[in-house]
């Protein structure tokens, strides 16, 4: 009996590798591929895209061109502190914002829960016009902080949504408890339940992460000056002028995606980290 | 009487301060930064710029009446919707139930290197739309060829075709790559999810013999019932918005021959116009906020009859 147990466990556990191997090749190959053809030669790029670079097909023209074309240390620096300040703001007043709405029952508290998730459903975009007047009108434009204050108005609706879900299955007990020990509101939450819901913020903190590096709209619009030109924005540009350069064009993709392989590895042992502390209560 | 109520309760507790300190200052940048542009895009729609004397006047409805019945707007408006309910129909069947089946199975055993395929399987979606437009763009393309030596190495050369250049298959294969793209979302959802289930619960089912997959389906699936509902509001909302996929393959005219065109791109070409016709703001206004009321049925249609039905238990 335990045996076939053991054993049924085995194949299964097999049949789970099988299937999460086939769905890790297909999300990594095209990846992998770009990083390859991006140092070799042109015509191996054609001739044999699968190959591996080797001694004979092993160019690096396309890094060479990228790097004395364009500002990639500047525009990786500036993407980085966009995106930082960004999910700072994001997740601290969105998770301010959540409890109040799951905590406390005030006037208007269903009825500004949906005001603030509006945004989940309205791309930001729609307001460019707006934004653009308003970023003109207090001199943000081509400064950091037009890119921030959108990316955290955009962000806020959907952490506060999700932040607000989660906080509403932390125990009420555990609140009353801390209530009944002498503890303020804002004790309240930032002892008890901030790090009861950290798996949601560092999930919450991947999923902003992302549309704000990715953003080409708003440094196009906003902040498109040399000095405050983010990486999507830089390769994009670069991109653009090289259309026929498939050597540097691939360069340039190769070099857009590893800093941001490496930012979520930073960021996925903060999630695995939080999510564990959230398991084990 | 019922502001004697009110004023009656007012007296029993202070003002509670902390709750505007915590909810102001989202609110406020919210408001300014988010709220009052789109209310400006909304009220674009109700007025009409003369394209030649530049003269701005308010025009009520008409912009909409425009959209609803003149054929030169309702007939592409209503193929992008269609386009973009089927683009949605994919992802709920293909995105969301196989981004759950892999955080179940990375959840299930205690697999060596599951943290591999996590960090893997959610690689995509870190990407630019700029980045994977491009990728795949190369790799469908028949010049380069990676897509044809790969189906012939399977035996399968005869499938290839231009996918992306042809009226039949591109929405589909759009479909399929923003699929690829954001399969990481669900999963991470799921799996925090399901990492949260205590473990007693667990240990409970197991001591009454509810293993494995039914122990997935009975216990699990029931528990993370709450997170599905998010993911497919956030899955609704996305592809509803969806736009700078199809723009970064297909371009603005979302071809071929319009078989791509999302009410994203639509809205796009509306607005900033195309190689013909100069843009419209005021009509793009008003197909902007046709979309947002589409988006807020659905929204709707979840808060209100689904969401009630779900069970939410406190773990």
């Amino acid at each position: 009996m335990a045996i076939s147990r053991a054993r049924r466990n085995l194949i299964a556990e097999l049949g789970a590798h099988a299937f999460l191997l086939t769905f890790t090749i297909i999300a990594l190959f095209p990846v992998i591929l770009i990083i390859i053809n991006s140092f070799k030669s042109k015509k191996a790029i054609f001739r044999d895209p699968l190959a591996l670079p080797n001694s004979e097909t092993f160019d690096l023209i396309g890094y060479t061109t990228v790097l004395t074309q364009g500002n990639f240390p500047l525009y990786f620096w500036n993407s980085l502190s966009v995106t930082l300040a960004s999910l700072f703001l994001i997740l601290l007043l969105g998770a301010m914002a959540a409890f109040a709405l799951s905590e406390y029952k005030f006037p208007f508290n269903r009825l500004t829960g949906l005001y603030l998730a509006l945004g989940i459903m309205i791309p930001i975009r729609l307001g460019t016009i707006g934004i653009l007047k308003l970023m003109v009108a207090t001199g943000l434009v081509n400064t950091h902080w037009a890119l921030i204050l959108v990316y955290t108005a955009s962000g806020l609706p959907l952490s506060i949504f999700i932040l607000s879900e989660f906080m509403r299955s932390v125990s009420a007990d555990l609140k009353a408890a801390g209530r009944i020990d002498g503890l303020s509101e804002y004790a309240i939450f930032f002892k008890l339940v901030l790090p009861l819901v950290r798996p949601a913020m560092a999930t919450v903190a991947v999923f902003s992460m992302i549309p704000i590096w990715n953003d080409l709209w708003f440094p196009l619009i906003l902040a498109p000056a040399e000095e405050t030109k983010t990486l999507t924005l830089g390769a994009q540009v670069f991109v653009g002028q090289f259309t026929n350069n498939w050597n540097a064009i691939l360069a340039a993709m190769a070099l857009a995606i590893i800093p941001v392989m490496i930012l979520y590895i930073i960021f996925s042992r903060q999630l695995i980290k939080g999510l564990t502390a959230g398991a084990v209560k | 009487m019922q502001n004697r109520e009110e004023a009656l309760k007012r007296k029993k507790r202070p003002f509670r301060w902390h709750i505007l300190i915590f909810l102001a200052p989202a609110a406020i940048i919210y408001t300014i930064v988010m709220i009052l542009p789109l209310a400006e895009t909304l009220r674009l729609s109700f007025f009409y710029v003369d394209s030649t004397t530049r003269e701005v006047s308010f025009v009520g409805l008409k912009n909409y009446l425009e959209l609803f019945f003149n054929p030169y707007w309702i007939g592409p408006f209503l193929n992008a919707l269609w386009n973009n309910t089927y683009f949605f129909i994919i992802h709920m069947l293909v995105q969301n139930p196989i981004g759950i089946m892999i955080a179940a199975l990375l959840s299930m055993y205690h697999l060596p290197g599951k943290k591999f395929y996590r960090t893997a399987i959610f690689m995509p979606t870190l990407l630019s739309f700029v980045i994977v437009g491009f990728v795949w763009k190369l790799m469908l393309s028949p010049l380069w060829g990676v897509s044809k030596g790969l189906l012939e190495s399977v035996g399968l050369g005869s499938w290839f075709m231009p996918f992306l250049g042809r009226e039949e298959t591109a929405l589909t294969t759009l479909a399929f790559i923003s699929v690829w793209q954001f399969i990481g979302i669900p999963m991470m959802l799921i799996y925090a999810a399901l990492l949260s289930i205590p473990e007693e619960i667990i240990e409970a089912a197991e001591c009454d013999g509810v293993t494995g997959f039914s122990q997935f389906f009975k216990i699990k699936l029931i528990l993370i019932l709450p997170t599905i509902g998010i993911i497919s509001i956030l899955t609704f909302v996305g592809n509803f918005n969806a736009f700078d996929l199809v723009y970064t393959t297909q371009g603005p005219l979302a071809g071929p021959n319009f078989s791509t065109d999302l009410l994203g791109t639509i809205l796009y070409r509306t607005f900033y116009g195309q190689q013909t016709q100069p843009g419209d703001p005021n009509m793009g206004a008003a197909i902007a906020t046709m979309m947002f009321l589409i988006i807020l049925l659905g929204i709707s249609i979840y808060l209100f009859f689904i969401q009630r039905k779900i069970t939410r238990y406190e773990m």
